[in-house]
Protein backbone atom coordinates (compact mmCIF):
# COMPACT_ATOMS: atom_id res chain seq x y z
CA UNK A 1 0.00 0.00 0.00
CA UNK A 2 1.43 3.10 -1.07
CA UNK A 3 1.51 6.04 1.26
CA UNK A 4 -1.30 8.12 -0.76
CA UNK A 5 -3.24 4.74 -0.38
CA UNK A 6 -2.66 4.77 2.92
CA UNK A 7 -3.58 8.80 3.72
CA UNK A 8 -6.91 7.96 1.70
CA UNK A 9 -7.86 4.95 3.95
CA UNK A 10 -7.30 6.68 7.07
CA UNK A 11 -9.57 9.26 5.80
CA UNK A 12 -12.01 6.95 4.71
CA UNK A 13 -12.22 5.37 8.26
CA UNK A 14 -12.10 8.78 9.93
CA UNK A 15 -15.51 9.73 7.95
CA UNK A 16 -16.87 7.09 8.30
CA UNK A 17 -16.70 7.58 12.27
CA UNK A 18 -17.82 10.96 11.81
CA UNK A 19 -20.76 10.03 9.69
CA UNK A 20 -21.64 7.65 12.53
CA UNK A 21 -21.61 10.24 14.95
CA UNK A 22 -24.15 11.65 12.80
CA UNK A 23 -26.19 9.29 12.38
CA UNK A 24 -25.85 8.60 16.12
CA UNK A 25 -26.90 12.25 17.21
CA UNK A 26 -29.80 12.49 14.29
CA UNK A 27 -31.58 9.12 13.88
CA UNK A 28 -32.58 9.25 17.60
CA UNK A 29 -34.65 12.25 16.91
CA UNK A 30 -36.15 10.90 13.76
CA UNK A 31 -37.48 7.87 16.24
CA UNK A 32 -38.59 10.21 19.24
CA UNK A 33 -40.98 12.33 16.93
CA UNK A 34 -41.93 9.02 14.78
CA UNK A 35 -42.88 6.93 17.81
CA UNK A 36 -44.62 10.13 19.18
CA UNK A 37 -46.25 10.40 15.64
CA UNK A 38 -47.46 6.86 15.49
CA UNK A 39 -48.47 6.18 19.00
CA UNK A 40 -50.47 8.92 20.18
CA UNK A 41 -52.19 9.58 16.46
CA UNK A 42 -55.26 6.95 17.73
CA UNK A 43 -55.98 9.44 20.35
CA UNK A 44 -56.53 12.41 18.83
CA UNK A 45 -60.09 12.96 18.36
CA UNK A 46 -61.88 16.00 18.89
CA UNK A 47 -63.22 14.86 22.45
CA UNK A 48 -59.72 14.76 22.86
CA UNK A 49 -58.90 17.77 22.16
CA UNK A 50 -61.79 20.01 22.74
CA UNK A 51 -63.26 18.06 26.01
CA UNK A 52 -61.58 18.69 29.94
CA UNK A 53 -59.93 15.40 31.32
CA UNK A 54 -62.50 12.96 33.41
CA UNK A 55 -61.81 9.89 35.95
CA UNK A 56 -58.66 11.88 37.81
CA UNK A 57 -57.42 12.66 34.33
CA UNK A 58 -57.44 9.31 33.20
CA UNK A 59 -60.42 10.13 30.28
CA UNK A 60 -61.34 12.51 28.66
CA UNK A 61 -59.34 15.46 26.77
CA UNK A 62 -56.78 18.03 27.36
CA UNK A 63 -58.66 21.17 25.98
CA UNK A 64 -58.14 22.84 29.81
CA UNK A 65 -54.31 22.37 29.13
CA UNK A 66 -54.45 23.07 25.31
CA UNK A 67 -56.26 26.48 26.12
CA UNK A 68 -53.80 27.33 29.16
CA UNK A 69 -50.64 26.66 27.28
CA UNK A 70 -52.08 29.11 24.14
CA UNK A 71 -52.67 31.50 27.19
CA UNK A 72 -48.89 31.16 28.89
CA UNK A 73 -47.34 31.52 24.50
CA UNK A 74 -49.55 34.72 24.18
CA UNK A 75 -49.19 36.26 27.71
CA UNK A 76 -45.42 35.65 27.71
CA UNK A 77 -45.53 37.14 23.91
CA UNK A 78 -47.07 40.44 25.28
CA UNK A 79 -44.31 40.79 27.47
CA UNK A 80 -41.21 39.85 26.08
CA UNK A 81 -42.00 40.80 22.72
CA UNK A 82 -42.11 44.50 23.29
CA UNK A 83 -39.10 44.20 25.55
CA UNK A 84 -37.35 42.46 23.68
CA UNK A 85 -37.72 44.52 20.78
CA UNK A 86 -36.64 47.77 22.59
CA UNK A 87 -33.57 45.83 23.71
CA UNK A 88 -32.37 44.67 20.38
CA UNK A 89 -33.20 48.07 18.76
CA UNK A 90 -31.34 49.60 21.67
CA UNK A 91 -28.41 47.29 21.27
CA UNK A 92 -28.48 47.11 17.12
CA UNK A 93 -29.01 51.14 16.48
CA UNK A 94 -28.39 53.16 19.02
CA UNK A 95 -25.97 51.71 21.96
CA UNK A 96 -21.95 52.09 20.96
CA UNK A 97 -19.39 49.40 21.94
CA UNK A 98 -19.07 50.67 25.89
CA UNK A 99 -17.87 48.70 28.94
CA UNK A 100 -21.08 49.05 29.55
CA UNK A 101 -23.13 47.27 26.09
CA UNK A 102 -20.25 44.74 27.47
CA UNK A 103 -21.90 44.13 30.62
CA UNK A 104 -25.20 43.81 28.84
CA UNK A 105 -24.11 41.61 26.15
CA UNK A 106 -22.94 38.88 29.23
CA UNK A 107 -26.14 39.61 31.51
CA UNK A 108 -28.20 38.52 27.83
CA UNK A 109 -25.98 35.22 27.82
CA UNK A 110 -26.48 35.08 31.11
CA UNK A 111 -29.75 35.10 31.31
CA UNK A 112 -29.98 32.37 28.48
CA UNK A 113 -27.71 30.23 30.61
CA UNK A 114 -29.79 30.15 33.52
CA UNK A 115 -31.77 26.54 34.59
CA UNK A 116 -35.07 26.80 33.89
CA UNK A 117 -36.83 25.61 37.42
CA UNK A 118 -33.95 28.79 38.90
CA UNK A 119 -36.61 30.26 36.96
CA UNK A 120 -38.99 28.84 38.69
CA UNK A 121 -37.88 30.05 41.89
CA UNK A 122 -36.99 33.64 40.82
CA UNK A 123 -40.97 34.11 39.61
CA UNK A 124 -42.06 32.39 42.88
CA UNK A 125 -40.22 34.91 45.19
CA UNK A 126 -40.26 37.99 42.87
CA UNK A 127 -44.23 37.69 41.01
CA UNK A 128 -46.05 35.26 43.31
CA UNK A 129 -44.86 36.26 47.13
CA UNK A 130 -43.24 39.33 46.77
CA UNK A 131 -45.68 41.52 43.86
CA UNK A 132 -48.74 39.39 45.12
CA UNK A 133 -49.89 38.28 42.27
CA UNK A 134 -50.49 35.06 43.20
CA UNK A 135 -50.19 31.78 41.23
CA UNK A 136 -51.39 32.66 38.66
CA UNK A 137 -51.51 33.30 34.18
CA UNK A 138 -49.94 36.62 34.88
CA UNK A 139 -46.87 35.46 37.28
CA UNK A 140 -46.39 32.20 35.06
CA UNK A 141 -46.24 34.28 32.18
CA UNK A 142 -43.83 37.22 33.45
CA UNK A 143 -41.55 34.40 34.66
CA UNK A 144 -41.60 32.68 31.04
CA UNK A 145 -40.98 35.79 29.53
CA UNK A 146 -37.99 37.02 31.45
CA UNK A 147 -36.58 33.25 30.14
CA UNK A 148 -37.34 34.39 26.78
CA UNK A 149 -36.28 37.50 26.89
CA UNK A 150 -32.49 36.56 25.71
CA UNK A 151 -33.55 34.77 22.68
CA UNK A 152 -35.61 37.43 21.35
CA UNK A 153 -32.94 40.24 21.84
CA UNK A 154 -29.89 38.19 20.38
CA UNK A 155 -31.71 37.28 17.19
CA UNK A 156 -33.50 40.58 17.04
CA UNK A 157 -30.48 42.64 16.56
CA UNK A 158 -28.74 40.29 14.59
CA UNK A 159 -31.52 40.64 12.41
CA UNK A 160 -31.45 44.69 12.91
CA UNK A 161 -27.68 44.37 12.13
CA UNK A 162 -28.07 42.60 8.84
CA UNK A 163 -29.65 45.69 7.10
CA UNK A 164 -27.40 47.41 4.86
CA UNK A 165 -26.11 50.76 6.27
CA UNK A 166 -26.25 52.36 3.14
CA UNK A 167 -30.19 51.77 3.90
CA UNK A 168 -29.89 53.75 7.08
CA UNK A 169 -27.64 56.44 5.42
CA UNK A 170 -29.85 56.84 2.76
CA UNK A 171 -32.66 57.51 5.05
CA UNK A 172 -31.21 59.86 6.76
CA UNK A 173 -29.59 61.61 3.86
CA UNK A 174 -32.87 62.45 2.68
CA UNK A 175 -34.40 63.86 6.23
CA UNK A 176 -35.80 61.65 8.12
CA UNK A 177 -34.51 61.60 11.63
CA UNK A 178 -33.14 58.07 13.77
CA UNK A 179 -36.63 56.77 14.82
CA UNK A 180 -38.45 57.70 11.53
CA UNK A 181 -35.29 55.46 9.82
CA UNK A 182 -35.53 53.03 12.32
CA UNK A 183 -39.39 52.82 11.88
CA UNK A 184 -39.91 52.80 8.21
CA UNK A 185 -36.81 51.36 6.76
CA UNK A 186 -34.81 49.30 9.40
CA UNK A 187 -37.72 47.59 11.04
CA UNK A 188 -39.78 46.45 8.02
CA UNK A 189 -36.42 45.08 6.29
CA UNK A 190 -35.92 43.05 9.59
CA UNK A 191 -39.08 42.18 10.31
CA UNK A 192 -38.80 38.46 8.64
CA UNK A 193 -36.01 37.67 10.96
CA UNK A 194 -37.41 39.23 14.43
CA UNK A 195 -40.72 37.02 13.68
CA UNK A 196 -38.36 34.49 13.48
CA UNK A 197 -36.55 34.98 16.55
CA UNK A 198 -39.99 36.04 18.67
CA UNK A 199 -41.31 32.25 17.31
CA UNK A 200 -38.09 30.14 18.23
CA UNK A 201 -38.45 32.07 21.54
CA UNK A 202 -41.97 31.63 22.33
CA UNK A 203 -41.61 28.23 21.11
CA UNK A 204 -39.76 27.39 23.97
CA UNK A 205 -41.95 29.01 26.24
CA UNK A 206 -44.74 26.80 25.33
CA UNK A 207 -42.87 23.53 25.85
CA UNK A 208 -41.39 24.43 29.29
CA UNK A 209 -42.83 22.85 32.44
CA UNK A 210 -40.12 24.08 35.34
CA UNK A 211 -40.96 27.46 35.65
CA UNK A 212 -44.20 27.24 35.49
CA UNK A 213 -44.15 24.50 38.52
CA UNK A 214 -44.86 27.29 41.20
CA UNK A 215 -45.66 29.95 39.47
CA UNK A 216 -49.09 29.03 37.80
CA UNK A 217 -49.83 26.02 36.47
CA UNK A 218 -52.74 23.67 37.78
CA UNK A 219 -52.94 20.18 38.23
CA UNK A 220 -56.40 20.10 37.47
CA UNK A 221 -58.92 22.63 36.90
CA UNK A 222 -62.53 21.49 35.70
CA UNK A 223 -62.99 24.79 33.65
CA UNK A 224 -60.62 27.53 31.73
CA UNK A 225 -59.93 30.18 34.11
CA UNK A 226 -61.70 33.35 33.77
CA UNK A 227 -59.11 36.47 34.81
CA UNK A 228 -55.21 36.40 34.36
CA UNK A 229 -55.02 35.80 38.38
CA UNK A 230 -56.48 32.22 38.13
CA UNK A 231 -54.24 29.32 38.27
CA UNK A 232 -54.04 27.66 34.35
CA UNK A 233 -53.30 23.71 33.95
CA UNK A 234 -50.89 23.72 30.56
CA UNK A 235 -49.85 20.97 28.55
CA UNK A 236 -45.55 20.08 29.42
CA UNK A 237 -46.99 20.16 33.31
CA UNK A 238 -50.11 18.15 32.28
CA UNK A 239 -47.99 15.76 30.36
CA UNK A 240 -45.80 15.86 33.16
CA UNK A 241 -48.50 14.67 35.87
CA UNK A 242 -50.10 12.00 33.67
CA UNK A 243 -46.73 10.54 33.25
CA UNK A 244 -45.41 10.34 36.82
CA UNK A 245 -48.34 11.30 39.10
CA UNK A 246 -51.29 9.43 37.53
CA UNK A 247 -50.91 5.30 38.63
CA UNK A 248 -52.81 3.40 35.73
CA UNK A 249 -52.66 6.31 33.13
CA UNK A 250 -53.44 4.35 29.84
CA UNK A 251 -50.59 5.07 27.72
CA UNK A 252 -52.51 6.18 24.74
CA UNK A 253 -53.34 9.26 26.80
CA UNK A 254 -49.68 10.03 27.54
CA UNK A 255 -48.87 9.33 23.90
CA UNK A 256 -51.97 11.80 22.81
CA UNK A 257 -51.04 14.41 24.78
CA UNK A 258 -47.00 14.27 24.24
CA UNK A 259 -48.39 14.59 20.62
CA UNK A 260 -50.28 17.50 20.53
CA UNK A 261 -47.79 19.00 22.62
CA UNK A 262 -45.22 18.29 19.76
CA UNK A 263 -47.13 19.09 16.86
CA UNK A 264 -48.09 22.79 18.74
CA UNK A 265 -44.10 22.86 19.62
CA UNK A 266 -42.86 22.09 16.09
CA UNK A 267 -45.48 23.74 14.01
CA UNK A 268 -43.78 27.22 15.40
CA UNK A 269 -40.47 25.65 14.67
CA UNK A 270 -41.06 24.49 11.22
CA UNK A 271 -43.02 28.18 11.19
CA UNK A 272 -39.71 30.17 12.03
CA UNK A 273 -37.33 27.93 8.98
CA UNK A 274 -39.84 28.97 6.67
CA UNK A 275 -40.36 32.41 6.81
CA UNK A 276 -36.37 32.45 7.38
CA UNK A 277 -35.75 30.58 4.04
CA UNK A 278 -38.90 32.57 2.51
CA UNK A 279 -37.44 35.50 3.04
CA UNK A 280 -34.02 34.91 2.48
CA UNK A 281 -35.23 33.91 -1.19
CA UNK A 282 -36.44 36.89 -1.88
CA UNK A 283 -34.75 39.16 -0.37
CA UNK A 284 -32.39 41.78 -2.61
CA UNK A 285 -29.79 42.54 -0.82
CA UNK B 1 -27.32 75.80 12.54
CA UNK B 2 -28.05 73.23 15.58
CA UNK B 3 -29.64 70.68 15.13
CA UNK B 4 -32.61 70.00 18.26
CA UNK B 5 -33.92 66.78 18.66
CA UNK B 6 -37.31 66.33 18.43
CA UNK B 7 -39.41 65.54 21.87
CA UNK B 8 -40.70 62.21 20.63
CA UNK B 9 -37.10 61.28 19.09
CA UNK B 10 -35.75 61.94 22.79
CA UNK B 11 -38.47 59.65 24.52
CA UNK B 12 -38.17 56.71 22.37
CA UNK B 13 -34.33 56.69 23.26
CA UNK B 14 -35.19 56.66 26.34
CA UNK B 15 -37.48 53.90 26.42
CA UNK B 16 -35.29 52.11 23.93
CA UNK B 17 -32.29 52.57 26.79
CA UNK B 18 -34.68 51.24 29.47
CA UNK B 19 -35.03 48.40 27.38
CA UNK B 20 -31.61 47.92 26.76
CA UNK B 21 -30.25 47.52 30.24
CA UNK B 22 -33.42 44.88 31.28
CA UNK B 23 -31.32 42.52 30.73
CA UNK B 24 -28.78 43.50 33.69
CA UNK B 25 -31.62 44.40 35.81
CA UNK B 26 -33.22 41.18 35.64
CA UNK B 27 -29.94 39.20 36.15
CA UNK B 28 -29.49 41.16 39.42
CA UNK B 29 -33.06 41.10 40.28
CA UNK B 30 -32.63 36.86 39.91
CA UNK B 31 -29.81 37.18 42.05
CA UNK B 32 -31.21 39.34 44.64
CA UNK B 33 -34.15 37.48 45.38
CA UNK B 34 -32.26 34.05 45.24
CA UNK B 35 -29.79 35.54 47.78
CA UNK B 36 -32.88 36.94 49.72
CA UNK B 37 -34.36 33.47 49.94
CA UNK B 38 -31.53 31.40 50.26
CA UNK B 39 -29.44 32.83 52.85
CA UNK B 40 -31.36 32.33 55.71
CA UNK B 41 -30.70 28.91 55.16
CA UNK B 42 -27.16 29.61 56.39
CA UNK B 43 -28.62 30.78 59.53
CA UNK B 44 -31.77 28.32 60.30
CA UNK B 45 -29.44 24.97 59.33
CA UNK B 46 -26.55 23.68 61.03
CA UNK B 47 -23.59 23.94 58.47
CA UNK B 48 -22.55 20.58 59.96
CA UNK B 49 -26.14 19.41 58.62
CA UNK B 50 -25.58 21.26 55.38
CA UNK B 51 -22.35 20.46 54.87
CA UNK B 52 -23.54 16.47 55.84
CA UNK B 53 -23.95 13.27 53.45
CA UNK B 54 -27.84 12.76 54.00
CA UNK B 55 -30.89 14.96 52.47
CA UNK B 56 -33.93 13.94 54.41
CA UNK B 57 -35.83 17.38 54.68
CA UNK B 58 -38.11 15.75 57.20
CA UNK B 59 -35.87 14.72 59.77
CA UNK B 60 -34.20 18.04 59.16
CA UNK B 61 -31.08 16.74 57.53
CA UNK B 62 -30.50 19.29 54.29
CA UNK B 63 -26.86 18.31 53.36
CA UNK B 64 -26.30 19.36 49.68
CA UNK B 65 -23.19 17.25 49.23
CA UNK B 66 -25.31 14.69 47.64
CA UNK B 67 -27.39 16.42 45.34
CA UNK B 68 -24.16 18.53 43.88
CA UNK B 69 -22.86 14.90 43.76
CA UNK B 70 -26.20 13.49 41.75
CA UNK B 71 -25.66 16.44 39.33
CA UNK B 72 -21.98 16.30 39.00
CA UNK B 73 -22.75 12.39 38.00
CA UNK B 74 -25.48 12.58 35.68
CA UNK B 75 -24.14 15.67 34.06
CA UNK B 76 -20.29 13.64 33.36
CA UNK B 77 -22.32 10.75 32.18
CA UNK B 78 -24.25 13.47 29.82
CA UNK B 79 -20.88 14.69 29.05
CA UNK B 80 -19.50 11.45 28.37
CA UNK B 81 -22.05 10.38 25.34
CA UNK B 82 -22.72 13.82 24.23
CA UNK B 83 -19.09 15.56 23.37
CA UNK B 84 -17.74 12.89 21.21
CA UNK B 85 -21.17 13.00 19.35
CA UNK B 86 -21.57 16.45 19.43
CA UNK B 87 -18.07 17.38 18.14
CA UNK B 88 -18.11 14.86 15.59
CA UNK B 89 -21.97 15.73 14.06
CA UNK B 90 -20.17 19.25 14.10
CA UNK B 91 -16.86 18.01 12.40
CA UNK B 92 -19.46 16.14 9.79
CA UNK B 93 -21.91 19.33 9.13
CA UNK B 94 -19.23 21.68 8.28
CA UNK B 95 -16.09 20.06 6.77
CA UNK B 96 -18.00 16.35 5.42
CA UNK B 97 -21.39 16.55 3.95
CA UNK B 98 -22.41 17.60 0.92
CA UNK B 99 -24.11 20.67 0.68
CA UNK B 100 -27.92 19.06 0.41
CA UNK B 101 -26.95 17.00 3.54
CA UNK B 102 -25.97 19.56 5.49
CA UNK B 103 -29.10 21.46 4.87
CA UNK B 104 -31.16 18.40 5.80
CA UNK B 105 -29.15 17.36 9.26
CA UNK B 106 -29.12 21.34 10.57
CA UNK B 107 -32.75 21.81 10.94
CA UNK B 108 -32.67 17.98 12.09
CA UNK B 109 -31.18 19.00 14.85
CA UNK B 110 -32.99 22.28 15.55
CA UNK B 111 -35.51 20.06 16.20
CA UNK B 112 -34.21 18.37 18.93
CA UNK B 113 -33.01 21.60 20.80
CA UNK B 114 -36.88 22.35 20.24
CA UNK B 115 -38.38 19.15 21.39
CA UNK B 116 -40.13 20.00 25.24
CA UNK B 117 -38.11 18.27 27.91
CA UNK B 118 -41.04 16.96 29.40
CA UNK B 119 -41.82 15.06 25.92
CA UNK B 120 -37.94 13.36 26.13
CA UNK B 121 -38.51 12.44 29.92
CA UNK B 122 -41.96 10.78 29.02
CA UNK B 123 -40.35 8.77 26.35
CA UNK B 124 -37.58 7.88 28.94
CA UNK B 125 -40.40 6.75 31.43
CA UNK B 126 -41.46 4.63 28.75
CA UNK B 127 -39.00 3.03 26.30
CA UNK B 128 -35.63 3.78 28.13
CA UNK B 129 -36.12 3.32 31.31
CA UNK B 130 -37.66 -0.64 30.74
CA UNK B 131 -34.88 -1.01 27.82
CA UNK B 132 -31.63 -0.17 30.41
CA UNK B 133 -33.44 -2.50 33.35
CA UNK B 134 -33.63 -5.42 31.38
CA UNK B 135 -30.29 -4.86 29.03
CA UNK B 136 -28.43 -4.26 32.20
CA UNK B 137 -30.09 -6.75 34.87
CA UNK B 138 -31.26 -4.15 37.03
CA UNK B 139 -33.62 -3.35 39.83
CA UNK B 140 -34.86 -0.18 38.56
CA UNK B 141 -34.41 1.12 35.23
CA UNK B 142 -34.28 4.61 36.82
CA UNK B 143 -30.89 5.31 37.47
CA UNK B 144 -28.08 8.12 36.74
CA UNK B 145 -27.19 6.32 33.22
CA UNK B 146 -31.15 6.91 31.74
CA UNK B 147 -30.63 10.48 32.88
CA UNK B 148 -27.25 10.95 31.52
CA UNK B 149 -28.77 9.47 28.32
CA UNK B 150 -31.30 11.81 27.97
CA UNK B 151 -29.26 14.79 29.08
CA UNK B 152 -26.84 13.90 26.17
CA UNK B 153 -29.95 14.54 23.75
CA UNK B 154 -30.39 17.73 25.57
CA UNK B 155 -26.67 19.21 25.57
CA UNK B 156 -26.34 17.95 22.15
CA UNK B 157 -28.18 20.49 19.53
CA UNK B 158 -26.53 23.14 21.32
CA UNK B 159 -22.68 21.37 21.20
CA UNK B 160 -23.19 20.52 17.38
CA UNK B 161 -24.69 24.50 16.53
CA UNK B 162 -22.07 25.80 18.39
CA UNK B 163 -18.61 23.81 17.80
CA UNK B 164 -20.22 24.10 13.66
CA UNK B 165 -20.46 27.51 13.65
CA UNK B 166 -16.50 27.58 14.75
CA UNK B 167 -15.84 25.14 12.50
CA UNK B 168 -17.28 27.42 9.78
CA UNK B 169 -15.62 30.37 11.06
CA UNK B 170 -12.10 29.14 10.51
CA UNK B 171 -10.99 31.28 7.24
CA UNK B 172 -11.23 28.99 4.06
CA UNK B 173 -7.58 30.25 3.43
CA UNK B 174 -5.91 28.29 6.28
CA UNK B 175 -7.88 25.02 4.66
CA UNK B 176 -7.32 26.35 1.03
CA UNK B 177 -3.79 26.52 2.00
CA UNK B 178 -3.51 22.93 3.93
CA UNK B 179 -4.51 21.40 1.26
CA UNK B 180 -2.38 23.16 -1.82
CA UNK B 181 0.57 21.90 0.51
CA UNK B 182 -0.89 17.84 -0.27
CA UNK B 183 -2.58 17.34 2.93
CA UNK B 184 -5.70 15.30 2.74
CA UNK B 185 -9.21 16.75 3.91
CA UNK B 186 -9.26 14.58 6.93
CA UNK B 187 -5.22 15.90 7.66
CA UNK B 188 -6.48 19.47 6.93
CA UNK B 189 -9.64 18.99 9.03
CA UNK B 190 -8.08 17.31 11.92
CA UNK B 191 -4.62 19.15 11.84
CA UNK B 192 -6.15 22.75 10.65
CA UNK B 193 -9.65 23.71 11.25
CA UNK B 194 -10.07 22.12 14.39
CA UNK B 195 -7.05 23.35 16.25
CA UNK B 196 -8.07 26.52 14.61
CA UNK B 197 -11.52 26.19 15.81
CA UNK B 198 -10.43 25.42 19.14
CA UNK B 199 -11.81 28.00 21.53
CA UNK B 200 -14.81 27.51 19.97
CA UNK B 201 -15.24 24.01 20.13
CA UNK B 202 -14.63 24.51 24.04
CA UNK B 203 -17.27 26.74 23.94
CA UNK B 204 -19.56 24.62 22.60
CA UNK B 205 -18.70 22.10 24.91
CA UNK B 206 -19.06 24.10 28.02
CA UNK B 207 -22.41 25.88 27.17
CA UNK B 208 -24.05 21.86 26.41
CA UNK B 209 -22.50 20.64 29.62
CA UNK B 210 -23.60 23.96 31.47
CA UNK B 211 -27.16 23.57 29.93
CA UNK B 212 -27.13 19.76 30.91
CA UNK B 213 -26.43 20.69 34.79
CA UNK B 214 -29.59 23.15 34.76
CA UNK B 215 -31.95 20.36 33.18
CA UNK B 216 -34.77 19.69 34.84
CA UNK B 217 -37.84 17.87 34.01
CA UNK B 218 -36.53 15.33 32.46
CA UNK B 219 -33.98 14.58 34.66
CA UNK B 220 -36.38 14.82 37.48
CA UNK B 221 -38.47 12.11 35.63
CA UNK B 222 -35.88 9.16 34.73
CA UNK B 223 -33.40 8.86 37.69
CA UNK B 224 -35.52 7.66 40.63
CA UNK B 225 -34.84 11.18 42.79
CA UNK B 226 -32.91 8.41 45.66
CA UNK B 227 -30.26 11.11 47.71
CA UNK B 228 -27.33 9.09 48.20
CA UNK B 229 -23.72 9.28 47.52
CA UNK B 230 -22.34 6.18 45.55
CA UNK B 231 -19.00 5.89 44.55
CA UNK B 232 -17.48 4.07 41.82
CA UNK B 233 -18.59 3.02 38.34
CA UNK B 234 -21.52 1.22 39.74
CA UNK B 235 -23.00 4.93 40.79
CA UNK B 236 -24.28 5.56 37.43
CA UNK B 237 -26.28 2.66 37.30
CA UNK B 238 -28.18 3.65 40.51
CA UNK B 239 -30.97 6.27 40.90
CA UNK B 240 -29.40 9.30 41.77
CA UNK B 241 -30.96 12.66 42.94
CA UNK B 242 -30.18 16.15 41.17
CA UNK B 243 -30.22 19.82 42.76
CA UNK B 244 -32.63 20.64 40.34
CA UNK B 245 -35.23 17.86 39.88
CA UNK B 246 -34.93 18.42 43.87
CA UNK B 247 -36.11 21.82 44.07
CA UNK B 248 -38.54 20.78 41.22
CA UNK B 249 -40.14 18.10 43.05
CA UNK B 250 -40.01 19.30 46.71
CA UNK B 251 -40.93 23.55 46.15
CA UNK B 252 -44.33 22.58 45.66
CA UNK B 253 -45.23 20.89 48.92
CA UNK B 254 -43.37 22.99 51.28
CA UNK B 255 -44.44 25.55 53.62
CA UNK B 256 -43.22 29.10 52.44
CA UNK B 257 -41.04 30.62 54.97
CA UNK B 258 -39.86 27.28 56.31
CA UNK B 259 -36.57 26.11 56.58
CA UNK B 260 -37.24 23.41 53.69
CA UNK B 261 -38.46 26.47 51.57
CA UNK B 262 -34.51 28.56 52.44
CA UNK B 263 -32.59 25.34 51.83
CA UNK B 264 -34.08 24.82 48.42
CA UNK B 265 -33.61 28.36 47.57
CA UNK B 266 -29.64 27.99 48.57
CA UNK B 267 -30.09 24.72 46.00
CA UNK B 268 -30.98 27.55 43.15
CA UNK B 269 -28.65 30.16 44.68
CA UNK B 270 -25.68 27.08 43.80
CA UNK B 271 -27.17 25.94 40.37
CA UNK B 272 -27.51 29.87 39.79
CA UNK B 273 -23.41 30.32 40.62
CA UNK B 274 -22.85 27.79 38.38
CA UNK B 275 -24.22 28.72 35.26
CA UNK B 276 -23.16 32.30 36.08
CA UNK B 277 -19.21 30.80 35.98
CA UNK B 278 -20.51 28.98 32.85
CA UNK B 279 -21.37 31.67 30.92
CA UNK B 280 -19.52 34.42 31.84
CA UNK B 281 -16.36 32.63 30.79
CA UNK B 282 -17.96 31.78 27.94
CA UNK B 283 -19.14 34.62 26.69
CA UNK B 284 -15.92 36.03 27.38
CA UNK B 285 -14.78 33.70 24.00
CA UNK B 286 -17.94 34.31 22.11
CA UNK B 287 -18.22 37.84 22.60
CA UNK B 288 -15.00 38.00 20.16
CA UNK B 289 -17.27 36.71 17.37
CA UNK B 290 -20.59 38.25 18.06
CA UNK B 291 -22.30 36.20 15.17
CA UNK B 292 -21.81 33.18 17.23
CA UNK B 293 -22.87 34.28 20.34
CA UNK B 294 -26.26 35.36 17.83
CA UNK B 295 -26.64 31.56 16.91
CA UNK B 296 -25.80 30.00 20.53
CA UNK B 297 -28.88 31.74 22.07
CA UNK B 298 -31.30 30.88 18.97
Amino acid sequence: MTAGERRLLIQRVAFSTLGLATALTVLPIILIVGVIAWKGMPALAPSFLFEAPRDGLRAGGIWPALVGTVYLTVGTGLIAVPVGLAAAIYLSEYARETFFTRAIRIAIINLAGIPSVVYGLFGLALFVLFLKLGTSIVAASLTLSIMTLPVIISTAEEALRAVPQSFRLVSQGMGGTKWQTIRRIVLPQALPGILTGVILGLERAAGETAPILFTGAALFLPQLPRSIFDETMALPYHLFVISTQVPGMPVKVQFGTALVLLVFVLSMNVLATFIRSYHRRRRQW
Amino acid sequence: MARTRHPLEAAIESIVRLSGWSAIVFVALISLFLLKEGLPAFGEVPLASLFGTRWYPIEGFYALGPLIWGSLVVTVGAALFAVPLGVGAAMFIAEVAPRWLREVLKPLVEILAGLPSVVLGFLGIVVLVPAIRETLGLATGLTALTGSLLLAGMALPTIVSVAEDALDAVPSAYKIGSLALGASRWQTLWRVTLPAARTGVLTAIMLGVGRAIGETMAVMMVTGNAPVVLFGPHALVSPVRTMTATVAAEMGEVARGSVHYHVLFTVGLVLFVISFVVNVLASIVLLKRRAAAGRMLS
